[in-house]
């Protein structure tokens, strides 16, 4: 059953639906009228990226850097030298991927506190096609010392983690969506960097044979297969990580030593991911069966985003379809 | 602040050399470096730190009224470590730490590590970015101090350096003055061999920006264009300064295969003998 606040609302057909970008163009808003010293730049893509709210309220602090991404973080770098909190936006691809030494040398290893914020990532861009489809900007920054890596599963999530990566000190990753994606957490849904929140879980405190961990609206994916493996008696624990950097080894720890087998879910490659970093916790610390589902070492297509989850495997029955085969690992 | 006088920079000529000497021996220690853009920079690096222009504070480098130096030419680090120990920021006793394990004398400048550093640097083309956002800041903040970048003529190929160019421009930065430390040498050859640059100094006007050009191992002309600079009413500037790489030591000078590589005891020992005389 659903938990943490979270309605049953959400599996409706006409459920409400928002994109994470508008949750943090909102949320940067509220950061810029909390603290002055929040900044915000953009790379001609103020409006597609929702920087626009905080530019009208704030066009003083405000930069607009042109078609130009790694000036974009550059500058951004400089500004946070002195005291100021930039959140860089652009699309994924463009930045963190263009960008990425720029954000190595200046951001990560200079250690300032900068905000990259990384809109159009995964499959779900949809219409453009791959070359708009960032797949590979978790591998990218997690990799990078010093930097936080931020997930958002919905809008609301979005808003409220880009209020606390104004608060939170040091190099940080927002990866955002394009499309509208179901509102799934509530005002009484737990948020807070580096915590992961259940989402799902057997009632009663019965015990969960596999846990599905996701980082994304991808979540949702995850919701409706928890929804359908009850339906043939098949209990799971849905785990959300809106934080894939630093992981919550807390949490992996429990579902480890009491589940024992995981499911992982990403909107991104398999190579590097959310579902990677698990692995690397537990194939050293506690070894135990895993499935990672992510895109298998492609490039995406145009499309819609449900016609693209459905072609790379990332829809409600892949997740289905892997829980069974670990069960019968 | 006013301009140093001819006694003090006649005194400031002898520091250069001294300088100089320094660069050979902590390159010697370190055993490798950069040698040329270095030796060819010292006027430009005194200039900023002793010229009268450059606010700083090396008891309080942080301070919030200092003009901030940011050095995009990392790989400049000796002349650049050397200079900020003569201006009293750190002991000079420790330079010869240069390039050794454990030392904040990283083999490219790191944020933290040395005092009066005020930013990483070492992959080319990211200084101007980060001066730039310094510039921004400090208007944001309405404060009157200024930001300084070095950069090297190199740097100029980076597509990164001309997005910081144009948005300085766009902003109408006046408290921002570029020096380019245009010493024709890059590391595969000259300047206009590898990728050609000029007219550097047309590109820059083109570009919207004050541009003086002057003679970057004449440390009067290095100062004076500075205060100049600093005291423009419009901006931002870009000082192109001609310099000779490797600079006093004959053997050195226009040497691409000095651009990259540091002296063995024997080239050491001549060099300094030259520089000596």
């Amino acid at each position: 059953m659903l938990k943490n606040g979270i309605k049953e609302t959400i599996f409706l057909e006409k459920a409400k639906r928002e994109t994470t970008r508008v949750g943090f163009g909102e949320g940067l808003l509220l950061a810029g009228e909390k603290n002055r010293q929040v900044v915000a730049l953009s790379a001609d893509l103020c409006e597609s990226t929702q920087v626009e709210k905080f530019k009208i309220r704030f066009p003083e602090s405000y930069v607009e850097v042109g078609v130009a991404e790694q000036n974009l973080v550059g500058v951004a770098a400089g500004l946070a030298h002195l005291g100021k909190i930039p959140f860089a936006a652009s699309y994924a691809v463009f930045s963190p991927g263009r960008t990425w030494e720029q954000i190595r040398t200046t951001i990560c290893y200079n250690n300032q506190n900068v905000k990259i914020v990384g809109s159009h990532s995964g499959l779900t861009v949809g219409s453009d096609g791959a070359t708009h489809q960032a797949l590979e900007d978790i591998a990218l920054m997690r990799v990078l010392p010093n930097m936080t890596v931020l997930s958002p599963c919905d809008y609301l999530e979005a808003r409220r983690l880009t209020l606390l990566a104004a608060e939170w000190q040091g190099p940080t990753y927002i990866r955002l969506d394009r499309d509208k994606t179901p509102l799934i957490t509530t005002l009484d849904t737990h948020c807070k960097i580096g915590q992961a929140e259940t989402f799902w879980a057997p009632e009663n405190n019965q015990k969960a044979t596999v846990a599905i961990l996701a980082t994304g609206p991808i979540i949702y994916k995850a919701l409706i297969a928890a929804k359908e493996l009850l339906k043939g008696k098949i209990e799971v624990e849905v785990i959300n990580f809106s934080t894939v950097k630093p992981l919550d080894e807390t949490t992996l720890i429990r579902i480890g030593k009491n589940i024992g087998k995981v499911v992982t879910v990403e909107n991104h490659q398999k190579a590097g991911g959310f579902g990677s970093a698990v692995s690397e916790f537990y194939s050293q610390y506690l070894p135990i069966p895993m499935e990672i589902l992510g895109i298998n070492d492609q490039f995406g297509q145009s499309g819609t985003a449900e016609e693209l989850l459905e072609y790379y495997g990332l829809g409600a029955k892949d997740i289905i379809a892997a829980v069974k085969r670990i069960l019968n690992r | 602040m006013s301009l140093p006088s001819k006694e003090q920079i006649k005194a400031l000529k002898t520091l250069c050399t001294k300088i100089r000497i320094e660069i050979i021996q902590m390159l010697l220690a370190a055993g490798s470096g950069h040698t040329a853009g270095p030796l060819g920079s010292v006027e430009e690096f005194v200039g900023l730190y002793f010229g009268g222009s450059v606010k700083y504070d090396t008891s309080n480098p942080l301070a919030d009224n200092r003009d901030i130096v940011v050095v995009s030419c990392g790989h400049y680090a000796p002349a650049y470590y050397a200079v900020l120990a003569y201006a009293g920021f750190f002991p000079i006793d420790k330079l010869k730490e240069l390039r050794s394990f454990g030392s904040p004398l990283q083999g490219h400048p790191h944020r933290g590590e040395l005092p009066g550093v005020e930013t990483t640097s070492g992959p080319l083309g990211e200084g101007l970015s980060q001066a730039v956002g310094m510039a921004l800041a400090l208007k944001m903040n309405h404060k009157k101090n200024h930001v300084f970048c070095l950069m090297s003529d190199g740097e100029q190929d980076e597509g990164n350096t001309w997005e910081a160019v144009l948005l300085a421009n766009k902003y109408h930065l006046d408290n921002l003055v570029v020096i380019i430390d245009r010493n024709n040498m890059q590391i595969s050859g000259t300047t206009e061999k590898v990728l050609p640059l000029e007219k550097l100094a047309d590109k820059y006007i083109s570009f919207g920006w004050e541009t003086m050009e002057i003679d970057g191992n004449d440390l009067k002309s290095v100062i004076y264009a500075l205060h100049k600079a600093k005291n423009f009413k419009v901006g931002p500037v870009a000082i192109i300064a001609k310099t000779i790489p490797g600079y006093g030591v004959k053997f050195m000078e226009n040497k691409p295969q000095w651009h990259g590589k540091a002296p063995n005891a024997r080239e050491a020992e001549k060099a300094i003998k030259l520089l000596s005389e």
